[in-house]
C-alpha cells in the first residue's frame, strides 16, 4: 500500500470546499524535554519534538509507547514531571487544561449526554464568552463542515457513532484552536467508517488549516493521514519522519516491525563481510556491507518480498525452510515457513506448497532491512 | 411487509400449541421461577399492607374515617408529621450538601477502601448502637463537649442529648455515609473524558461542576435524596433513646408504634403508619417530580 | 482526572477534608466511648475511666441472657438469609433471565418494600402475626424480616445474573448439559461470587434490623439489636457499663460479619446496588 495514493484519494472531499471555514492558522509546538512518571514507572522519558504551524503529526506506537500520555500532557489534563511545552514560543505547560484553549477529541468522543448537538458544539465558544450570534453562526459553520446540520436539536444519545464522532471533532474546531490533539478517534467505528472518516478529517485539517496531533496505533491510519509520523516505544520517540520514510526506510526494528516487516531474523555477519550467516542458509545483502565482521544483526523483512519457492538452498540464493501453513489471498498465496532454529518467517509464493515441504526463502535484497544488535 | 402476512397466512391452519404461544410471549419454564418470590411479597407485604388500609378504615369505634379524623384533629398526633419531617428534610439535605464535595474529592483517590470501610460501620452497626454510643459521647461529661471547652470554644457544655439535636446527630452519623457511598457510586458512574472535555473547551472547575456534573448528577442525587429521605424519615429507636420522645421528638413512628402496641389499638396503628407511608410517598414523588426537568439518560458516556 | 492548582482549590480542598476528618472522629469518638465505658470501673466526668475492668461482660452475660439471646439472633439471622438466599435468586434468575407481560409491574412490587418505611407495613403484618398466633414466636421474627430481605436479594442479583451471558447456558445445553447440571456446573460456579455478596449482605443488615424484629418479638424470640434497645430504654435499671458491654458484644458481632463480607463486596454495595453492567449492544 502506497501512502502517497492513499493521501491523494482522501484530500480534497465536499465538505472541504463547501464550507468557507475559518482558517484558524495553527500554532507551532515545541515539545522540550517532556517528562511524565507514575511512581517509578517512566510513561515519558524525554520527548523532543517540534510541529510546524499547520502541520499534521501522528503520534504512533502500541499501546502503553507512552502516546496517549503525551497527547495527555500536551492538552494539560496530567502535569508534567519534567520538560517544558512552548506554543509559539511561548511555556504553556505551567496552565490549567481550560487555560490552553486546544481542541481535543476523545477516543469515547466523551460529548455532553444531557446537551444537544448544537449546545456541545457552542459549548466552548460559551465559555470564551462568544457573543450569541456569533456563536450561532459558528455552530453553523462547525455543523456545516461536519455535514451535521440538520441534527442540531438532537441528544448525542440519537446519534450514530460515526456521527458523534463528527459532532466531537466539530466541537473540538469551532474554538479555532490553534492546537487540535486527537486521541485514537477512529478506534470505536467499523472498518468502513474508519476509512470514511479518515478521508474527512484530513479534508476538515486542510479545511481549517490547525496544527494536528493524532494518537494512532494503526499504521495504515498514520501512514495516510499524517505529514509527519512518530512513532513512539517505551516512552521515548523511536522515529520521526514523513510516511514515505518510515515505510521505506524504518531505522529500528521496533519501527520496522510496525511498519509491516513482519519477519526478524537474528544472525551475524560472516568473517568475509560480505555475507549475512543465518539460520538455513546465507544471504548476500547490500545493506550488510560496511558492518564489521561477526557483528549480530536482526534482518527484517516484509511476506510481499519474501518469495518461497520449491527446493533448497544452495550458498547465498536463500534460506532453507519448511512450509507451516499457506493460504490464498487473492493475486498470491502467503504463508509462514520455520527455519531450522525455529524462527517463523511470513513468506509470498506464486502458487501453493504443501505443509511441510521444504521451501527456498529469498528475500528481496534491496527491500531487506539488518539492524545491528539483536534487537529483542 | 409481505413478509408478515405470509407468515401470518401460514400460521393460521395449525395453530401453535399453548406452550409454544406462551413461550413467544415470555411465559416458560423459567419465567415461573419468579413465583415463590413474587408470593412471598405477595402474602408478606402486599397483603399485609392492604389489610392495613382496610383496618384502618374499620376503627373500634365511630365511622369508616373515624381513626383518621382523630389523627388530624388530635395535635399530639398530627404534630408529629411536622416534627418528623423537620428532623428528617434538614438532616437528608445536609447529608447530601456534605457528601457531593466528598464524594468528588475521594473519586480522585486511588485507594477509597479504607475511608468507604470506615464510613460503612456506623450503617452496619445500625441506629441502636449508634444512640447508645451519642448517649456517652454527646453527654455533657462526654467526650464532644469536653474537647470544645478544652479548645475553648464552649465554656458550659452543651445539651445535646434528650433534645431534637441528639437525633439529628444520630440521623447525620448513620445517614451521611449512605448518602456517601450512593452519590460515590454516582460520581465515578461518569465517564471521566466528558470532564475532560469540558476542561480543554475551556471550562473552569466550577463551570466543569454547575454546566457538566450537576446536570448529569440530578437523576443520581434526587434517587439517592429519596432513599436518604425514607430511612430519615422512618427514625424511631433513635428518636426514643436519645431525644424527647414525649416532645421535640416526637416521630411519627412512635405515634403509630405507642398506638398499636401500647394502646392496643392496632386500628389506629394501622391508620397512622399509613399516613406515614402516604406523607413520605408525596415528598418522595415531588422530588422525582421536580427531577423530570432534568436531563435523565446514562451519564457513562455515549459511546455503544 | 483533573487536579486543580491554585489558592482557591486548595482551601477547598483542606475544607472538604477537614470536614470529612472531623465526621470519622467523632464517628471512632462514638464507638470508642462504648468500648472504653465497658471497660471501666467508675467513670464520671473525666476524660477517662477510673480504672479498667472486664466483670461487666461476664455480668452483662448473665444479666441479659446473651447465650439465649445470641442463638437466637444466629437462627433468626441465618435463616432468613437461606430463605431469602434459596426464594430471592430464583426469582432473580427469572427477572433476568425472561421479559414477560408485567414484568415491570413484578419488578415494582420487589421495590416497593425497599422504598416504603418498615413501620408502614410491619404494623399490619404484625397485626396479623399476631392474630395467627405467631406474634412473639421465633417464626414471626424470621417472616417479618423476610420481607425486606427477599426483595433485597432480587434486586442485587438481577444486574449479576444479567451480566453472565446467556449465551454461555446456550452452549452448555448444545453440548448436552440437562437442567441439573446446567444448574450445579455451569449457573451456580458463574453465580457464586454474587451469591455470596448478596446474603452476606442480607445477614449483615438483618442482625441490625432492629424496627421490624422489634415489633413481633417475645421474650423468647429476642434477638441481640432488640436486647440492647430494651437495656438502654430502661437504662436506670442496670449499670451503664453493662449495657455498653452487651452493646460491644453486639458490635463484634456485626463487625465480624461486616470484615468478612468486605472480603467479597465493595463497601458501595452495601448500599447500592451492584455496579450496573453496561448493557451489550
Amino acid at each position: 500500500m502506497n501512502a502517497a495514493t492513499l493521501r491523494a484519494t482522501s484530500a480534497p472531499t465536499a465538505a472541504a470546499q463547501r464550507a468557507p471555514a475559518p482558517r484558524a492558522g495553527g500554532g507551532r509546538l515545541e515539545l522540550a524535554g517532556l517528562e511524565r512518571a507514575f511512581g517509578a514507572y517512566r510513561a515519558l522519558d524525554g520527548l523532543d519534538l517540534t510541529v510546524e504551524r499547520g502541520e499534521f503529526i501522528a503520534l504512533l506506537g502500541p499501546s502503553g509507547c507512552g502516546k496517549s500520555t503525551a497527547l495527555n500532557c500536551i492538552a494539560g489534563l496530567l502535569p508534567l514531571t519534567g520538560g517544558a511545552i512552548l506554543l509559539d514560543g511561548k511555556p504553556i505547560h505551567e496552565l490549567a487544561p481550560e487555560e490552553r484553549g486546544f481542541g481535543m477529541v476523545f477516543q469515547s468522543y466523551a460529548l455532553f449526554p444531557h446537551m444537544t448537538i448544537r449546545k456541545n458544539v457552542g459549548f466552548g465558544l460559551a465559555m470564551q464568552g462568544v457573543p450569541k450570534a456569533e456563536a450561532e453562526a459558528r455552530i453553523d459553520a462547525a455543523l456545516d463542515l461536519v455535514r451535521l446540520k440538520s441534527q442540531g436539536d438532537k441528544l448525542p444519545g440519537q446519534l450514530s457513532g460515526g456521527q458523534q464522532q463528527r459532532v466531537a471533532i466539530a466541537r473540538a474546531i469551532v474554538i479555532r484552536p490553534p492546537l487540535v490533539l486527537m486521541d485514537e478517534p477512529l478506534s470505536n467505528l467499523d472498518a468502513k467508517l474508519r476509512l470514511e472518516m479518515r478521508a474527512e478529517i484530513r479534508a476538515i485539517h486542510e479545511a481549517i488549516g490547525s496544527t494536528t496531533i493524532y494518537v494512532t496505533h494503526d499504521q495504515d491510519e498514520a501512514l495516510s493521514l499524517a505529514d509527519r509520523i512518530v512513532v513512539m516505544a517505551n516512552g521515548v520517540i523511536r522515529q520521526v519522519g514523513t510516511p514515505e520514510e518510515l515505510y521505506e526506510r524504518p531505522n529500528h526494528v521496533d519501527v520496522a516491525d510496525f511498519m509491516g516487516f513482519r519477519t526478524r531474523i537474528l544472525g551475524r555477519v560472516t568473517a568475509d563481510g560480505s555475507m549475512v550467516e543465518l539460520p538455513g542458509g546465507r544471504l548476500a545483502l547490500p545493506a550488510a556491507r560496511g558492518l564489521r565482521a561477526g557483528t549480530p544483526v536482526t534482518v527484517s523483512v516484509r511476506p510481499e518480498d519474501f518469495v518461497a519457492s520449491k527446493g533448497e538452498a544452495r550458498g547465498g540464493d536463500g534460506l532453507t525452510g519448511t512450509v507451516r501453513s499457506i493460504e490464498y489471498r487473492g493475486r498470491a498465496w502467503f504463508g509462514s515457513a520455520a527455519l531450522p532454529d525455529g524462527t517463523l518467517v511470513y513468506f509470498r509464493a506464486d502458487s501453493t506448497l504443501p505443509q511441510g515441504a521444504p521451501v527456498i526463502l529469498a528475500p528481496d535484497p534491496a527491500r531487506t532491512l539488518i539492524f545491528e544488535e539483536t534487537g529483542r | 411487509m409481505s413478509d408478515m402476512v405470509l407468515q401470518g397466512a401460514a400460521q393460521r391452519p395449525a395453530r401453535p400449541a399453548l406452550k409454544t404461544r406462551l413461550a413467544a410471549k415470555g411465559f416458560d419454564g423459567t419465567t415461573l421461577l419468579v413465583l415463590p418470590g413474587l408470593i412471598a411479597v405477595l402474602a408478606l407485604f402486599i397483603y399485609p399492607f392492604l389489610y392495613g388500609v382496610v383496618d384502618s378504615l374499620t376503627p373500634q369505634a365511630g365511622a369508616w374515617y373515624e381513626n383518621y379524623r382523630r389523627f388530624f384533629s388530635d395535635p399530639f398526633l398530627y404534630n408529629t408529621i411536622s416534627a418528623t419531617l423537620w428532623l428528617a428534610l434538614p438532616v437528608t439535605l445536609l447529608n447530601l450538601l456534605l457528601a457531593v464535595p466528598i464524594a468528588f474529592r475521594v473519586r480522585l483517590m486511588r485507594r477509597q477502601r479504607l475511608l468507604t470501610t470506615l464510613l460503612v460501620l456506623p450503617i452496619t452497626l445500625g441506629t441502636v448502637l449508634v444512640a447508645e454510643g451519642l448517649l456517652n459521647f454527646l453527654g455533657p461529661q462526654g467526650w464532644f463537649n469536653r474537647t470544645l471547652i478544652l479548645i475553648g470554644l464552649l465554656d458550659t457544655p452543651l445539651r445535646l442529648t434528650n433534645n431534637y439535636w441528639g437525633v439529628f446527630a444520630s440521623l447525620l452519623i448513620t445517614g451521611f455515609p449512605f448518602a456517601f457511598l450512593l452519590t460515590l457510586s454516582y460520581v465515578t458512574g461518569i465517564d471521566p473524558a466528558i470532564e475532560q472535555a469540558a476542561a480543554t473547551l475551556g471550562a473552569s472547575a466550577w463551570r466543569r461542576f454547575t454546566r457538566i456534573f450537576l446536570p448529569l448528577l440530578v437523576p443520581g442525587l434526587s434517587v439517592t435524596f429519596c432513599l436518604a429521605f425514607v430511612q430519615a424519615f422512618a427514625v424511631f429507636p433513635s428518636a426514643v433513646l436519645l431525644g424527647a420522645p414525649a416532645g421535640a421528638t416526637r416521630v411519627i413512628s412512635i405515634a403509630a408504634y405507642s398506638a398499636a402496641f401500647e394502646e392496643y389499638n392496632h386500628s389506629l396503628g394501622s391508620a397512622i403508619a399509613i399516613i406515614m407511608g402516604a406523607v413520605q410517598l408525596l415528598v418522595v414523588l415531588a422530588v422525582l417530580g421536580l427531577r423530570g426537568f432534568f436531563y435523565r439518560g446514562s451519564a457513562s458516556g455515549t459511546k455503544g | 482526572m483533573i487536579r486543580d492548582r491554585g489558592l482557591g482549590s486548595k482551601l477547598w480542598r483542606t475544607a472538604v477534608w477537614a470536614v470529612t476528618l472531623l465526621f470519622i472522629l467523632n464517628l471512632l469518638g462514638v464507638i470508642a466511648t462504648v468500648v472504653t465505658n465497658s471497660l471501666a470501673t467508675r467513670w464520671l466526668g473525666t476524660w477517662l475511666p477510673v480504672d479498667f475492668t472486664t466483670r461487666w461482660y461476664f455480668a452483662a452475660w448473665r444479666e441479659f441472657q446473651l447465650t439465649e439471646v445470641l442463638l437466637v439472633t444466629f437462627q433468626v439471622v441465618f435463616l432468613v438469609t437461606l430463605l431469602s438466599g434459596l426464594i430471592g435468586i430464583t426469582t432473580a434468575y427469572a427477572l433476568a433471565r425472561r421479559d414477560f407481560a408485567g414484568k415491570r409491574f413484578v419488578v415494582l412490587v420487589f421495590l416497593l418494600p425497599l422504598l416504603v418505611p418498615p413501620l408502614t407495613y410491619g404494623i399490619p403484618l404484625a397485626t396479623l402475626l399476631y392474630q395467627v398466633g405467631l406474634g412473639g414466636s421465633f417464626w414471626g421474627v424470621v417472616i417479618i424480616n423476610l420481607v425486606p430481605s427477599i426483595p433485597f436479594v432480587v434486586l442485587v442479583m438481577i444486574p449479576f445474573i444479567e451480566q453472565i451471558d446467556p449465551r454461555v447456558e446456550a452452549a452448555a445445553r448444545v453440548f448436552g448439559a440437562g437442567t441439573g447440571s446446567l444448574f450445579t456446573r455451569i449457573l451456580l460456579p458463574l453465580l457464586l461470587p454474587g451469591m455470596l455478596a448478596a446474603l452476606l449482605l442480607v445477614l449483615v443488615r438483618t442482625i441490625a434490623m432492629f424496627e421490624l424484629t422489634f415489633l413481633v418479638a417475645g421474650p423468647t424470640s429476642q434477638t441481640l439489636v432488640v436486647s440492647l434497645y430494651y437495656a438502654v430504654f430502661a437504662s436506670g435499671v442496670r449499670a451503664s457499663q453493662s449495657i455498653d458491654a452487651m452493646a460491644v458484644v453486639y458490635m463484634v458481632t456485626t463487625l465480624f460479619w461486616l470484615i468478612l463480607a468486605l472480603r467479597f463486596v465493595n463497601p458501595t454495595q452495601i448500599v447500592a446496588r451492584a455496579k450496573q453492567s453496561q448493557p451489550a449492544h
